[in-house]
């Protein structure tokens, strides 16, 4: 295993001019409402080219602000709510959940003393001690099993992984014991094991530190996976992912974790099943979760300059997929665009394009389209690195060509 | 007591009978007669191990260990047990009762296993099945020391594991059968037993597998105790596997673990000298596997596994040594199977003289030998707890005969402990909420 820098948790000037945006967006004054993330005023300009449909929206389109559909939100207005970063909001979740339920214990690399690689679980072993948040030799494998153990004999431990690529070492137990021992148990034994830890591609770390294994775990029956992408989602997801009696897999991205964002002071829980309303719209809807979520908003901001009016999901849940909040988008806009920092091979994006396809494909104007990484390891190159991933200039591309 | 100067008895004899494979290392020992009925002495570690303070959690550095012999290593508290109580005829290890415990354990699980056989090749069972003929005294040894919150971990060869541990013999029948009455719901089969109520944790099928689990559960015993404050809370985990596992990563990482936290667990080696066809001596660098204990630091011991009184006199400060908080402690128990690696297996690479070898130190005759030796039971008593088992094991297959097979509503049922986690379903509602679901015909 490499010295993951701690660095990486703490950098504060990304180079990549999508990061710059977002984190220069988020400084800005619309941090009071709640989870908006642009503001973009359309010009109501008037483009040559544009078909009926979408001359129809330009009326209609006014900026590209998320409306808030979460319970939370009515319960925003009464407190003022506080401002932290997205590591943060999961090192509050984690401690919210630790002090409610004792049986509540980490374990991992460096998560006690050193805080974790990325500060997750920083101040946690001082306030709970060694044994509660615990630090692990490196030996993935086996202290997954531990872990799974653990849950077996009514403990409710979280694993961390330093980084998602070496839950690779752990896929013996994450696939045998993890999915399986419920079933082969016959319902005896219940694993409430939650398994997290950063992924993704991060700024030019190298091959093996950039993987996405989301697609890796798919397959494997009897678990759940989730990705959070706000600090109001992780938080969240991380408290229901602890409180499910399911194991879960909870993916996090290496970039997303300086986050700042101002999340309620009141206690909440999010479901581990359902998808987010980023922005409603009329003309396609847009898949995404995790990073790209950030893409595909930036994206959506010169789609609606244009005079598109996507309609961005976070699916949140990669296993099982929240249907019913796709299908009701797929059947109002009727084109789809999935965008993914997943391989292309077998990805995530792939399961939920057959997903689609088998039960809405009488809704669908146009075949589904899918923009995720290239398959290829990811380079160093910076150059390289970036056009691995999905950029917002191909995601605007893409709706162009299905809006056609 | 030095580390070279122990009765390789064992081991010669195995390395005589190889003589015709590569043994790259001469015997190093006097091979002595492989059938003495001395006491076998204990190989234990010569390293003696500190009781390190519970309290250093609280520090953030790892002193180097100062080595005052608080705890004494295994081999010298049996030493001293053997020399005070004088062992001999006059005054046996076990009691009466002890004894008739003993053997119907071992009884039950020959018995049981002999039927398995029957009813594989009836048709009765299918898949892998892998029987424990020979190696009953490990099993009786060590698990009918334990309390029913003590958990096991066993392997593929768990059917005995499971018995002694005390899942009925008709839920471990119906389990192999496939049906819906067996103690996994006909769901895990041969190699996935499980039972929630005696704390049997599976039941695994990859080798090395079920380490890291019964690691945790030794883990939860030790959080338990500190952080939950249940100061009452002594449960030990057995962990059992083969020779084979000894050459795999999990096994050393959970050696490692278990020693650096002091985790109540007792790693048990069933070393029947073959994995599948292949030969412990061709597969291990050092085929000594108790010397690997001493190198994590905790004490490794060797143990004739043929003999149930001497394997539960090791099993009794094993485990003594795990509920008082001591630590770890890696068991090799020398033992061996009379039947091949599995029912499809034939069997055609072991020597035939070393199966009679083994098969004339036969565990069940031993005991029965030694128990007429000193009065312990008679002829009658024996003959009667045999008929006992008989019309157990003959109950146990009639009772798995008529159970009903599992109906397909089963299929999906305990996929997930909260089966939200199937998802929801285009139509708004959990996937699980659909009556299909249960019929086991919905769409997931």
């Amino acid at each position: 295993m490499a010295a993951i820098v701690q660095g990486i948790g703490a950098t504060a000037a990304p180079s990549a001019s999508s990061n710059k945006f977002l984190l220069s967006s988020l400084g800005s004054s619309l941090l009071e409402k709640k989870r908006n993330f642009f503001v973009v005023r359309s010009d109501g300009k008037c483009y040559t080219g544009l078909n009926q449909q979408q001359r129809r929206a330009q009326n209609v389109v006014t900026n590209a602000v998320a409306t808030k559909e979460e319970k939370a939100s009515a319960a925003v207005g009464s407190k003022p709510g506080h401002e932290l970063l997205l590591f943060e909001a999961l090192r509050e979740g984690l401690e919210e959940e630790m002090d409610r339920d004792p049986c509540v214990c980490v374990m991992g690399e460096d998560v006690g003393h050193y805080g974790g690689s990325y500060k997750v679980t920083k101040g946690l072993a001082e306030k709970y001690g060694d044994l509660r948040v615990l630090d692990t030799p490196i030996a993935e494998n086996s202290f997954t099993g531990m872990g799974i153990g653990a849950a077996m004999t009514g403990l409710r431990p979280i694993v961390e992984g330093m980084n998602m690529g070496f839950l690779l070492l752990a896929f013996n137990q994450i696939s045998n014991n993890c999915g399986m021992l419920h079933y082969t148990s016959g319902g005896q034994f219940k694993i409430p094991i939650v398994i997290r830890g950063p992924g993704g591609v991060g700024r030019q770390l190298g091959a093996e530190h950039s993987q996405r294994l989301e697609s890796y775990f798919q397959s494997i029956p009897g678990i759940q996976m989730v990705a959070c992408s706000t600090a109001y989602n992780a938080k969240g997801l991380m408290k229901a992912a602890i409180r499910s009696d399911n194991p879960v897999i909870l993916f996090e991205h290496v970039l997303l974790y300086n986050l700042k964002e101002r999340i309620p002071d009141e206690e909440y829980v999010l479901n581990l099943e359902e998808a987010e309303m980023v922005r409603p719209g009329e003309h396609v809807t847009i898949l995404t979760y995790s990073r790209m979520r950030y893409h595909v908003m930036q994206a959506a901001k010169t789609l609606v300059n244009k005079g598109y009016d996507p309609e961005v999901i976070d699916i949140r849940s990669l296993k099982p997929f929240d249907l019913y909040t796709i299908g009701n988008s797929v059947k109002k806009t009727h084109r789809v665009l999935i965008v993914e920092e997943c391989m292309r091979t077998g990805g995530i994006g792939a399961s939920l394009t057959a997903a689609i396809n088998e039960n809405f494909h009488d809704y669908l104007d146009a075949p589904i389209v899918c923009l995720s990484s290239q398959d290829v390891p990811t380079p160093y190159a910076g150059t390289l690195e970036e056009w691995t991933v999905v950029q917002p200039a191909q995601i605007v591309a893409a709706v162009e060509q299905l809006c056609l | 007591m030095a580390a070279t100067a122990f009765s390789a008895s064992k081991f010669t004899q195995s390395f005589s009978l190889n003589s015709t494979r590569s043994v790259d290392r001469p015997p190093l020992f006097p091979a002595s007669h492989p059938l003495k009925t001395t006491p076998s002495s204990f190989l234990g570690s010569t390293r003696k191990l500190s009781l390190s303070s519970p309290s250093s959690s609280t520090s953030r550095r790892r002193r180097r260990p100062s080595r005052s012999p608080a705890v004494v290593a295994v081999s010298e508290v049996v030493k001293e047990k053997k020399s005070k109580s004088n062992v001999s005829l006059s005054n046996p290890l076990i009691t009466n009762e002890e004894g008739l415990e003993l053997y119907e354990d071992m009884v039950l699980g020959r018995s049981f296993e002999d039927m398995c056989a029957q009813m594989y090749y009836r048709g009765k069972m299918f898949g892998f099945v892998h029987l424990y003929n020979g190696q009953e005294a490990v099993s009786t040894g060590f698990i009918k020391l334990l309390k029913q919150e003590d958990c096991v971990v066993s392997t593929y060869r768990d059917h005995v594991h499971a018995l002694s541990k005390g899942v009925p013999a008709r839920a471990v029948m119906s389990e192999l059968f496939g049906k819906t009455t067996g103690c996994c719901r006909g769901q895990g089969g041969s190699m996935h037993m499980f039972s929630k109520e005696h704390n049997l944790l599976g039941g695994f099928a990859f080798i090395g597998e079920g380490i890291p689990v019964a690691t945790g559960a030794a883990f939860t015993s030790k959080y338990r105790r500190e952080v939950l404050k249940e100061a009452d809370c002594d449960h030990v985990t057995l962990a059992f596997f083969g020779d084979g596992t000894c050459n795999n990563g999990q096994f050393f990482e959970c050696l490692n673990m278990a020693a650096l936290w002091k985790l109540p667990i007792v790693f048990v080696v069933e070393n029947n000298l073959w994995a599948i066809g292949m030969s412990h001596l061709r597969a291990t660098s050092d085929p000594e596997i108790w010397k690997k204990g001493p190198a994590f630091g905790m004490p490794g011991v060797h143990v004739d596994g043929m003999d149930v009184l001497k394997v539960r006199e090791v099993a009794k400060e094993a485990i003594g040594r795990a509920r008082r908080g001591e630590g770890p402690t890696l068991v090799e128990c020398e033992t061996y199977r009379f039947r091949g690696h599995s029912l499809a297996d034939p069997d055609e690479l072991r020597d035939p003289a070393e199966k009679a070898r083994y098969a004339s130190r036969d565990p069940i005759s031993a005991l029965k030998k030694y128990m007429f030796e000193n009065n312990l039971a008679s002829e009658a008593e024996l003959k009667a707890i045999d008929k006992k088992i008989d019309e157990l094991v003959e109950d146990a297959v009639e009772f798995a005969d008529e159970s009903p097979l599992p109906a397909r509503s089963q299929l999906l049922e305990n996929v997930f402990a909260d089966p939200r986690g199937f998802g929801i379903g285009p139509d708004g509602r959990y996937r699980c909420e659909d009556p299909k679901f249960t019929e086991g015909t919905a769409q997931v």
